[in-house]
């Protein structure tokens, strides 16, 4: 399996969306973009609900879309999984026969495609909801049936429209948490867009910018955190992403340094996502309540609209926001010591 | 709150005295039928040759133009709802013609086109032998077009109203086109079809204009449940009102049978 | 203020009601008779068997002619189902009948006092123009594959082609029974049949739409056409003067042109 490689472009009136991407399997894309950016034409024209103008998909080693030669596969024959924002579970089957919809199109018998169904039913933690109605279960449960049911469908790959957006917040994080174990147990290439940076921070290995039917940058996430190529991306990418070891309520980073973790349920590898403006930076050691506190050199200071971005390189590195005010009164500059602070609670904390 | 509760239950007069008057318009008819029904006879009246057949015929045609119905109606519904093709909203206005058309009009139109010299029926005449009028199946000809456009308008409804996003998701899982039919859209008009399919039913059932035109009225043959009713009329009203009384069992029957469907769809939804 | 407005319309719409639905709508002012019958006056309606609806047309117009300021309505139908509409309080002044039964059956509930049978009329087989089944006596009408319409049996002109088979001992299976002679002739007109048994009249009112094929007098069926002033009628005078009118010399020439015979 060569995972997918596609160039998509669609021409809707004035709206022109084109974008290549290239997903190795196992390997999991974001593409982030504000609404309207192209995000959901981009997945529909690659699992064949819709057929591009021009370019070419190719998933595996097949070319499933390319109007030059005049090739369209429908979605049917595609084997691409995927998981809708409003998840489309249909309301006449039970949660078993949802799951079992895609060995049962693949040709299984009812009987034998509700075994391949339970595998992943039980897998999924859905065992004691099997047989209810998708309108009796919740938001969070008809999130883990809809990947279920794609994923029982054996796709040769993944797509995932805005998987998070449906949920309360309180849900959010624990969802989130749970789909990135899913998504780093799938084998085949991943695409998940959405608007919000966490989520593709956490879920994904690469992200992709989509800002009105172009890409804007491409990269790992620290890469466009970084080094934000659009006032978009440094406005939604500002968030710090530190993956270490979880043991005690204490997270030993991986490229140095330690934090203090909100609580102590979490052991083993641990990601931690802490926003800029979460964190402060001060001329001397703090002495206030907040629990991590570690020192660093400042090596960069880029203004962001009405806050200024400061890279500091410590243990860990991190980008801060501070307002411009801040900044004369540190007198920061390229090569300023100072100290760093932020509170166990700004932390947001996930297993790796 | 309570002054609002109390006007609602209490109508002003121009509204409920003709709304009295409408409600007695209809019930009185019905309270007629009851009062004059000859109870005491009504076993013997039931079970005599002409009744027996009538009811026996009546049933058999009116399943079939059922079946038929949604056989060739449930296709032609779908195409109307989801096919993009010249000359659709034509077409839509069309298949309600039979609905405003008087039955005994659809029967004349029936013979100029299906009859022995009528434009398709007598090439089916030359050809196969086949002569639809006078015979059962003619009845099923002429209680099908008048029926089928309940069902058809019933489930193209019932087809515009559906998500089309739950057969998208049904396509990426691998489903044919005819497997997305079957296994999501059919059962999630299932209700609209089977409410379609009891008012063709009944439409069906109650057919007399184009029947009696068309088909012409020979006991056991042709002759259903109203034509053994009007012409019951003429020689024996007792058995007719016999008759009347099976008709309006039936009706009741499909209110009865609809409404629990709509309670059930409303409770699910 | 839109209350008012709305019952004042409907008032109006009840007052036109009444007044169209009165049961002498004559216009004011109209000259009283002439001729005929000088009493004669006002709105009739006349119930009459289908089969007489051409000659009763042409009887209604001379009548209407000869007594100014009468107005005739006809409602022709099966001779029965009028019988019946008159025994359930129907407003007809006039019944003529296709048969001797339905007239017993109104007689009976005491609303035709006096009758006299004013025409007869004879059955024959109407055939549709250019048929390939060739059909000469009614004996062809036996044979297997001819399709034949009769009338039901409760009408007169049902009752008379059952007893016309049975008279001549002919084994014939109708196809259809219609509601009325007429059904029948349109059936035939239509070529959904091979034949029809309907009265000499009807073939002869159908002109070319059919071809008629006699039945000799002695093999043929017979029925006296009976008609009487209904009892109770609104206009009992004219309705009277109509009743003489259609026994008179002017009546029935106009009959024997439709092809009746003399009672």
């Amino acid at each position: 399996m060569t995972g997918v490689v596609a160039r998509v472009v669609l021409n809707r009136g004035d709206f022109t969306l084109d974008i290549e991407v290239a997903v190795a399997p196992g390997e999991v894309v974001a593409v982030l973009g504000p609404n309207g950016a192209g995000k959901s034409s981009l997945l529909r024209a690659l699992c064949g609900l819709a057929a591009i103008d021009q370019g070419q998909i190719v998933i595996g080693d097949v070319v499933v879309d390319d109007p030059a030669r005049d090739v369209f596969v429908d979605p049917a024959h595609r084997r691409i999984g995927f998981v809708f924002q409003d998840y489309r579970l249909f309301p006449h089957l039970s949660v078993l026969d949802n799951v079992a919809f895609g060995p049962r199109s693949a040709g299984a018998s009812g009987g034998k495609a509700r075994d391949q169904a339970r595998v992943w039913i039980d897998r999924f933690g859905l065992t004691d909801l099997a047989g209810r109605r998708p309108g009796e279960i919740s938001g969070g449960q008809a999130q883990r049936v809809a990947l279920a049911r794609a994923l029982a469908a054996q796709p040769h790959a993944l797509l995932l429209d805005e998987p998070l957006a449906a949920l309360d917040i309180a849900t959010r994080q624990d969802v989130r948490a749970e789909l990135r174990s899913h998504l780093r147990s799938f084998q085949g290439p991943t695409i998940l867009v959405t608007h919000d940076p966490l989520d593709a921070l956490v879920l994904a290995d690469r992200v992709v910018v989509l800002e009105s039917g172009r890409v804007t940058q491409a990269g790992t996430t620290a890469q466009i955190a970084q080094r934000p190529a659009t006032s978009y991306v440094a406005q939604v990418m500002g968030l710090n992403l530190l993956r270490g070891q979880a043991s005690a309520g204490l997270i030993a980073l991986d490229d140095g340094g330690e934090l203090h973790a909100p609580d102590h349920l979490l052991a083993g590898p641990a990601l931690v996502a802490v926003r800029p403006t979460a964190i402060s930076l001060h001329a001397h050691k703090p002495e206030g309540s907040a629990r991590n506190v570690w020192a660093g050199h400042v090596t960069g200071v880029q203004p962001i609209g009405d806050r200024v971005r400061v890279t500091v390189s410590g243990a860990p590195s991190v980008v801060v926001d501070v307002t411009a005010g801040a900044v004369v009164e540190l007198g920061l500059v390229a090569g300023s010591e100072v100290w760093l602070s932020t509170k166990a609670t700004e932390l947001e904390v996930y297993p790796g | 709150m309570n002054k609002r509760g109390r006007s609602r239950s209490t109508p002003p007069w121009p509204v409920a005295i003709p709304a009295i008057i409408a409600l007695a318009f209809l019930v009185l008819p019905v309270l007629g039928l009851l009062i004059r029904a000859p109870w005491g006879r009504l076993i013997e009246l039931l079970t005599s040759r002409t009744s027996l057949d009538a009811l026996r015929l009546s049933l058999v045609t009116a399943l079939s133009a059922t079946v038929i119905s949604i056989a060739i109606g449930l296709p032609l519904a779908w195409l109307l709802a989801r096919a993009e093709f010249p000359g659709r909203r034509f077409a839509r206005a069309l298949v309600t013609v039979p609905l405003v058309l008087p039955p005994v009009v659809g029967g004349i139109a029936l013979l100029l086109a299906f009859g022995r010299r009528g434009m398709v029926g007598q090439y089916l005449d030359s050809c196969c032998g086949i002569t639809l009028p006078f015979s059962t199946p003619g009845v099923v000809v002429a209680e099908t077009f008048v029926a089928m456009p309940f069902l058809i308008i019933t489930v193209e409804g019932a087809l515009r109203g559906l998500d089309t996003r739950l057969e998208d998701a049904a396509a990426t899982l691998g489903a044919s086109k005819s497997a997305v039919f079957r296994r999501v859209t059919l059962p999630l008009i299932g209700p609209s079809l089977i409410a379609g399919g009891v008012l063709t039913f009944a439409r069906a059932l109650g057919e007399f204009g184009a029947t009696i035109t068309f088909a012409g009225n020979l006991p056991g043959v042709t002759q259903t449940l109203p034509l053994a009713v009007y012409m019951g009329l003429e020689g024996d009203p007792d058995q007719a009102i016999a008759l009347s009384l099976v008709l309006l069992l039936v009706s009741i029957a499909v209110l009865v049978g609809l409404r629990d469907r709509w309670l059930r769809t409303g409770v699910a939804s | 203020m839109r209350r008012p407005v709305i019952l004042v319309v409907a008032a109006a719409l009840a007052l036109s009601a009444c007044s169209s639905a009165g049961p002498s709508s004559t216009s004011p002012g109209t000259s009283p008779a002439t001729s005929g019958s000088a009493a004669a006056q006002g709105a009739l309606t006349v119930f009459a068997a289908s089969s007489l609806k051409e000659a009763f047309t042409a009887i209604g117009k001379a009548f209407e002619a000869a007594n100014r300021g009468v107005s005739v309505t006809f409602n022709f139908g099966p001779s029965s189902t009028l019988a019946t509409q008159i025994g359930a309080g129907a407003p007809a002044d006039v019944f003529a009948s296709a048969s001797g039964k339905t007239m017993d059956t109104v007689a009976a509930a005491g609303l035709a006092p006096s009758r006299s049978n004013f025409a007869t009329n004879s059955l024959e087989i109407a055939t549709p123009p250019a048929s390939s089944v060739a059909i000469s006596s009614l004996a062809d009408l036996a044979k297997p594959g001819v399709k034949v319409a009769v009338c039901q049996q409760a009408v007169p002109c049902g009752a008379g082609a059952q007893t016309l088979f049975t008279k001549n001992s002919v084994q014939i299976k109708p196809v259809t029974e219609e509601v009325d002679v007429k059904s029948v002739l349109a059936k035939v007109e239509l070529g959904e049949v091979d034949a029809g048994i309907v009265y000499v009249t009807d073939v002869q009112a159908a002109g070319a739409k059919v071809v008629g094929v006699v039945i000799p007098a002695d093999h043929n069926v017979t029925n006296k056409y009976p008609i009487a002033a209904i009892k109770g009628s609104a206009n009992a005078a004219t309705a009277q003067a109509f009743v003489a009118f259609v026994l008179s010399p002017a009546g029935q020439a106009a009959l024997a042109s439709a092809g009746f015979a003399a009672p």
